[in-house]
């Protein structure tokens, strides 16, 4: 038992129910001064419920928060960012239309006479962002900065309110390795300045490289707080899964199977502003794997072969006939599927149910007035959430509700109840669990083996090289080589993306 | 089967009872409000009454929902009415026949609706905006039509469809649940119904997921706009003339209201068209029962937005909580005692 006065934040026994579910049980959770505090588990675990009874945005049902020794009842974030809890998400919670500085100073800009002093806000702004080594023009939107620079304007404003809890909700889920370095560094650099620092995260590098100490929940339930330094990445992967999945996930290289002829053949194909013209054989039972660093063409690479934007150059043939793949539904037609990378805005329908989700593909392809009956619906849907382990409620659940990893299955599902052909799979496992990476690299296996054809987009390496028969390597749009065989491995990969000359191209 | 009509009772249960509610404070006012009775092989009442006024304003909230639905809003059913109603008039006056006459009236609507249609969903603009051209254009469009005048006709069939009757029912009751079954059936036994709640929640994740988006975006529109064409007909059928003016007149505010009141969110999605038919229904019932109860009538207004805000806070996210609430506190009271302790 730690007594309060070695914890800045020391939350006991904390529970919380929702209807049906149990979301937390007597958790406890403590926060050193000058640490930062890796929080760790599947989705569902119980992650964002913890934060969120932190943050107030939750009320909690049970267990008490000590804030520097002092008991603390958040009732919502806005008084809990008085306290001196802040929160920075994974979707940029600012205003991308206003200006940096109004963003740092929102709600609360410096007035004179009862209007707002531009001139001081802004020397303000600049002031508090020398701080976390930002030289930005403050009275720029938002928005004409990366998602990096946004973040770190968020944390600056959430230091800047709170001050002594940062709580970082997946911050890393969208950045390039530079920019999580740069991040890094002004997490590090708050640290020292004794605040104690909480850390959500799926990339288990990251958690080895930043953190002090790992909590990991799992089912609503602790299952322990530990050291980093001594904690075996097996070790905690088995905590936060509670099975041995971490041979799986990082196995080693299966040899590629005798792939089929080449079914998809696109020559030339590009589009202006989005990709350079590229070649492409995509053979049967195939996973073309796309590396390359974000904005190096992965995603428009992947949406001009959908239709999702039409190309305006090449020709594209499917067992040796021209075919036109100038919109999705006509890529549909030819059985192609599509997993687009951005789950919330361009994947899943939030407010449908799971049923009604799984079908939605299927049933755009038959047309309005060829009605999939509701028993056929419902049968759909209960195989895919079998066969897939999709943890929903029941079909009838609106998607949004569920966590991102089922949303992904689900949206796979979709795609797999239209028997397609040529899957598209655009960061696939991003953002999501351990327990359902491991089931989706899994399943991208079954697939190529039953003679699809696939082509996945990921930022993982090691991910692409496990299950990959072939990698394209993009850098600055253009496709620079193909990797085949024995050259596909991760140390190949990343020369091909780093170097500068062109060798031989895909 | 009983458990999808439990849940379809269900949905429709608020608007059933403040529907109930508001028939029974009138029924107060106006001790003859229930009574019908048959005169010349037709029923007459208050409340065949309320079914026949509301005519126009439920079949344009049968067309408001299916927009609505997608995420957009139709602004210019309103005028559509009027230009509807100017083009039965002058053709039927010009000496069409009836069959033809509403032929090029439906036809008309639908073309309205093809341009609103076109511009949200063709040249993307956003459908405020799109259907507010029609709103301001259509009454110009409509006193071009009928050059300024209010054009009369004495056509015994197309009058028939505004007064006549038919089943002890005044026509116009007919004709709009007739419509509003069938469109119900359409969107209900095909997938048109799933199909337009995902574009309302996510047009993009549809399209990319196959969903026609652009064909069954302008296809809400040509409903709608078909839906303001026969209420525009049996507006100007009930008066024997086009009046270019006023016919329709702020009736596009009334169809959103009722779909409002229906349930049916702005932001798109799930949608019920039976809930804004009942909506419709009960600002008719509103109207009607002001106006028997003989208040001054500048009270109406008032009144009427008064019994609205009062309908719209029970629905509102802040009163379901709050229910939900003390329907939690009343089950788990003895628990939540234990664990004080």
């Amino acid at each position: 038992m730690q007594t309060a006065g070695d914890n800045l934040l020391s939350a006991t026994r904390i529970d919380k129910v929702f209807p049906g579910a149990k979301a937390l049980d007597k958790v406890d959770f403590h926060l050193r001064r000058g640490e930062v505090h890796a929080l760790l588990g599947e989705n569902g675990a119980g992650k964002s419920t913890l934060v969120k009874c932190l943050t107030g945005a939750y009320r909690r049902d049970g267990g008490t928060i000590l804030l520097d020794g002092v008991e603390v009842d958040p009732r919502d974030t806005f008084n809990a960012q008085k306290l001196g809890i802040g929160t920075v998400y994974q979707e940029v919670n600012l205003l991308p239309n206003l200006t940096v500085a109004e963003n740092l100073f929102l709600g609360r800009q410096p007035r004179r006479f009862g209007f707002v002093d531009v001139g001081t806000m802004n020397r303000q702004a600049r002031e508090l962002l020398e701080n976390y080594e930002l030289d930005l023009d403050v009275t720029r939107a938002l928005d004409s900065y990366s998602v990096a620079i946004q973040q770190v304007v968020a944390i600056a404003r959430a230091v800047d309110l709170s001050g002594k809890v940062l709580i970082l909700d997946e911050p890393t889920a969208s950045l390039d390795a530079h920019e999580v370095e740069m991040l890094f560094r002004i997490v590090r650099r708050l640290k020292a300045r004794g605040l104690g620092i909480v850390f959500i995260t799926h990339f288990l590098e990251q958690v080895y490289e930043i953190s002090d100490r790992i909590t990991v929940l799992r089912n609503g339930q602790l299952v322990g707080t530990r050291d980093t330094a001594t904690l075996e990445r097996r070790d905690l992967i088995s905590m936060m899964i509670g099975r041995e999945l971490a041979a799986e996930i990082h196995s080693a290289r299966k040899e590629p199977d005798v792939t089929g002829p080449v079914r998809y053949r696109f020559k030339d194909y590009g589009r202006k502003g989005h990709i350079s013209p590229f070649d492409l054989d995509v053979r049967a039972g195939e996973v073309v794997g796309i590396a390359g660093l974000l904005g190096s063409g992965r995603t428009e690479t992947a949406e001009i072969l959908f239709g999702a934007h039409r190309a305006d150059s090449g020709t594209a043939e499917l067992d040796g006939k021209a075919v036109q793949l100038s919109s999705p539904r006509r890529a549909i037609a030819q059985r192609f599927g599509f997993c687009p990378e951005d789950r919330k805005t361009a994947g899943i329908v939030g407010d449908l149910s799971v049923r009604e989700n799984i079908v939605l593909a299927l049933q755009a392809r038959r047309g309005w007035t060829r009605p999939i009956s509701r028993t056929e619906q419902n049968r759909l849907a209960d195989h895919y959430i079998r066969a897939l382990d999709i943890r929903t409620a029941d079909r009838e659940k609106p998607i949004r509700l569920l966590s991102g990893g089922n949303q992904q299955k689900a949206i796979l599902a979709r795609w797999l109840a239209t028997e397609p052909e040529f899957l598209i799979l655009d960061e696939p496992t991003r953002g999501i669990d351990v327990g359902a990476h491991a089931e989706i690299v899994r399943l991208i296996e079954g697939l190529r083996e039953k003679g699809m054809s696939l082509m996945v987009i990921s930022s993982e390496i090691e991910e692409l090289v496990a299950y990959s028969t072939r990698i394209v390597v993009l850098r600055d749009r253009q496709h620079v080589a193909s990797l085949e065989g024995e050259r596909i491995t991760a140390d190949q990969i990343i020369e091909a993306i780093a170097s500068s000359n062109e060798r031989g191209a895909a | 089967m009983t458990a999808i009509l439990r849940s379809y009772s269900l949905r429709l249960l608020p608007q059933l009872i403040a529907l109930a509610a508001i028939l029974l404070m009138v029924s107060f006012v106006f001790p003859g409000f229930f009574r019908l009775e048959i005169q010349n092989g037709r029923l007459y009442g208050s409340l065949i009454d309320i079914f026949n006024r509301g005519a126009p304003v439920v079949l344009l909230a049968i067309g408001m929902t299916v927009v609505i639905a997608t995420r957009g809003i139709d602004l210019s059913v309103g005028a559509v009415m009027a230009i509807c109603g100017a083009v039965a008039a002058s053709s039927i006056t010009s000496g069409h026949s009836l069959a033809m006459t509403l032929l090029i009236t439906l036809g008309t609507g639908i073309l309205c609706g093809l341009w609103n249609g076109v511009l949200v969903a063709i040249l993307d603009i956003q459908p405020i905006i799109a259907t507010l051209v029609l709103m301001v254009a259509g009454r110009g469009i409509a006193q071009l039509v009928t050059e300024g005048a209010i054009l009369t006709f004495n056509d015994p069939g197309l009058i028939f469809l505004g007064s006549g009757s038919f089943a002890w029912l005044p026509l116009p009751v007919i004709i709009w649940l007739v419509f509003g079954i069938l469109v119900a059936l359409i969107v209900r036994k095909t997938a048109l119904g799933m199909l337009i709640e995902a574009i309302g929640v996510n047009r993009q994740a549809s399209t990319l997921s196959g969903v026609l988006t652009p064909v069954l975006l302008i296809a809400a529109y040509m409903l709608s706009g078909l839906c303001a064409a026969i209420a525009g007909i049996i507006a100007a059928a009930d008066i024997k003339g086009a009046d270019a003016n006023n016919a329709g007149l702020w009736l596009e505010l009334d169809a959103i209201l009722a779909v409002v009141i229906g349930g049916t969110s702005l932001l798109g999605g799930r949608f019920s068209i039976a809930a804004s038919v009942l909506g419709a229904i009960i600002i008719q019932s509103i109207n009607t029962g002001i106006l028997l109860s003989g208040f001054p009538p500048e009270f109406n207004l008032i009144i009427k937005a008064a019994i609205i805000v009062f309908i719209l806070v029970l629905q509102s996210p802040p009163a379901r909580n709050a229910f939900t609430f003390l329907a939690l506190l009343r089950a788990s009271r003895k628990p939540t005692e234990r664990q004080a302790r």
